[in-house]
């Protein structure tokens, strides 16, 4: 009896999870068939990224108060390390094949970021290798 | 950008999530830090393999080369003790940085997408003249706090008349400038932008004190990250975003604890000049009230003869690179059947959680460290508290006189042990410039002279 039960509820989460997926699916489509009517200017990719931005934002509030009190100036070094990703934008200034200003610039950026991402990383890692338990 | 390269992106932006959530434990931190790195190393690659306007290789691969170079060997010369003044020397690198992507992206719009030069879209100028400005502010105030944390400058507040409006005025003129840019793609104001806010960056450290140097640098980070968001929203790129939005909110939550951990808010710190005024005064009632002073020897016995002993080190046994000899006091004491623990308070040090590093530094194990929550209650059960290099986080006037400049402060209260120790150079006050009535109540011995000298001596008396 309780078998049979518990085959029923099993089959009713199937079909419940199965309705969803046709519904995650179809609003997969709506939201394609959305962005594509978007024309891919300014507008389309602002609100796109404030999006993004403002659920980060949120993520960055609750991993950061779970941080716990002793590791703060680690985290202050990684975060600085991990900010260098700035040279993704760097890279691309320095990337054209032809030398102009603009390059110059990237390079000089890509230089300083370089300096922060190993200084940074490496320093974390020389801060939490002292961190030791009682023995 | 292929669909490819957003992929690896987002992995890399996971892999940055990862890296912060790995500092919730020590246990955990280092699989963090390893994340944080192999995120990095996904984005550099992505964007130097999959993006095809990255051709330059030989101009980008020696810039690599010697940036990585010279980040590598400073960290690994760095001395603890100077940590702070490396996170602020690091934030004016990111700044600058900043100021540089802005100022390519604006000179060459069409290598990012979005535009030509002269009629480029007004929201990726508004998004990178923010950048810029940021960046720029970033990277002078980063300058002065690294100058004040290095000794190069007076750690002194620098106030002059007329220096808030004067900020506020520089602020409307950024506004202004950012205006102009937009309405004229002019390059010109462009250049005067980055000026200007190089220059409000420099105005708005100069005039905060030295102990308030941990909420500047928790400012500092937040900033350096807001520019990248801010870089990240002119390259249309959501791993910039996203990494400038965890940093952005990493540094305004540190400064909010170091904020609240002395009961300031954050404007007040801004503003500066705290601790300027009131130190003149501090001197008057010290003289004609005695205090008990002892010696290393009496220090040792009362030691000796506890249960329990609770160390407050402050920011004076840093100064002092004090933090080996008081483990190896720490540790004589533990053989003596001591029970040994160390209370931190939130803004002892120059940055959050310092004196956290500088005690594991000194092989303190961590879970004999404990936060002000977690121990103020058992300073009532201790019978020595040992107080190295800290004053004002000991202040009972922080609790008791709604006069005094520190009211409200949250304090450490080693009043309640049966005895307390206070290590100090002399009878100045504090960096509040606040009288601290304990040094002249019954329970206190005051032992006067260098930190580290002193629990040098206290371990030699416990070894005889």
């Amino acid at each position: 009896m309780a078998t049979e039960d518990i085959a029923q509820g099993a089959q009713g989460l199937a079909e419940a999870a199965r309705g969803l997926a046709d519904q995650a699916q179809a609003l997969a489509v709506q939201a394609q068939a959305t962005a594509a009517a978007t024309p891919a200017g300014e507008h389309g990719f602002f609100l796109t990224g404030l999006t993004v931005f403002v659920l980060a934002c949120f993520v960055g509030y609750y991993v950061v108060w779970r941080v716990t009190p002793a590791l703060h100036s680690p985290l202050m070094s990684v975060t600085n390390a991990i900010s260098s990703v700035i040279v993704v934008g760097a890279l691309i200034a320095a990337g054209p094949a032809v030398i102009g200003a603009s390059s110059v610039l990237g390079a000089l950026a890509v230089l300083l970021a370089s300096v922060n991402i190993f200084g940074g990383f490496l320093v974390t890692r020389r801060m939490l290798a002292m961190y030791r338990k009682k023995s | 950008m292929t669909s490819l390269a957003v992929l690896a992106y987002l992995v890399a932006a996971v892999c940055f999530i990862m890296a912060l959530r790995g500092l919730s434990s020590p246990v955990t931190s280092r699989m963090g830090n390893l994340y944080g790195m192999v995120g990095m190393a996904i984005a550099v690659a992505t964007t130097l393999i999959l993006l095809p306007q990255v051709r330059n290789y030989w101009l980008i691969v020696p810039a690599i080369a010697i940036g990585g170079g010279i980040g590598y060997v400073v960290a690994q010369r760095i001395q603890m003790t100077a940590l702070p003044q490396l996170v602020a020397a690091f934030h004016s690198l990111v700044g600058l940085a900043a100021v540089c992507v802005a100022a390519a992206a604006f000179l060459d719009p069409a290598a990012y997408n979005i535009g030509t030069p002269g009629a480029i879209h007004v929201g990726s100028l508004i998004e990178m003249a923010l950048g810029a400005a940021i960046g720029a502010i970033t990277f002078t105030g980063s300058l002065v706090a690294f100058a004040k944390l290095q000794g190069l400058v007076s750690g002194k507040p620098l106030v002059f008349p007329m220096q808030h409006p004067l900020n506020a005025a520089l602020g409307i003129v950024i506004i202004l400038l950012i205006v102009w840019m937009c309405a004229g793609q002019s390059g010109a104001a462009f250049l005067l932008l980055i000026l200007v806010a190089l220059a409000l960056g420099f105005l708005l450290i100069l005039p905060i004190g030295g102990a308030d140097m941990p909420v500047v640098v928790s400012m500092l980070n937040s900033y350096s990250g807001w520019a990248a968001a801010g870089i990240g929203f002119t390259l249309q790129n959501n791993l910039l975003i996203v990494t400038g939005a965890l940093v952005g909110s990493s540094g305004a939550i540190l400064s909010y604890i170091m904020c609240k951990g002395m009961n300031r808010s954050i404007i007040n710190v801004i503003l500066g000049g705290f601790g300027g005024e009131a130190a003149s005064t501090a001197a008057g009632p010290a003289g004609d009230r005695a205090v008990k002073q002892g010696s290393a020897e009496d220090a040792a016995f009362v030691m000796k003869n506890a249960r329990s002993v609770i160390i407050v080190p402050g920011y004076g046994m840093a100064v002092a690179q004090a933090q080996h000899a008081l483990r190896e006091m720490s540790d004589l004491l533990k053989k003596e059947g001591v029970e040994v623990r160390y209370a931190i308070h939130p803004v002892a040090g120059r940055m959050p959680g310092h004196m956290n590093v500088l005690l594991a530094e000194a092989n303190v194990p961590y879970d004999e460290v404990f936060e002000l929550e977690e121990i103020n209650r058992d300073f009532a059960q201790a019978d020595v508290a040992f107080v190295i290099g800290a004053n004002d986080v000991t202040n009972p006037a922080a609790k008791s006189d709604p006069a005094s400049p520190i009211y409200g402060m949250p304090i450490l209260d080693v009043e309640n042990a049966k005895t307390v120790l206070f290590v100090k150079r002399s009878m100045a006050s504090g960096y509040a410039g606040v009288e601290n009535e304990l040094f002249f109540r019954d329970n206190t011995l005051m032992l006067f002279g260098d930190a580290k000298k002193i629990s040098e001596d206290v371990a030699k008396s416990l070894a005889a």
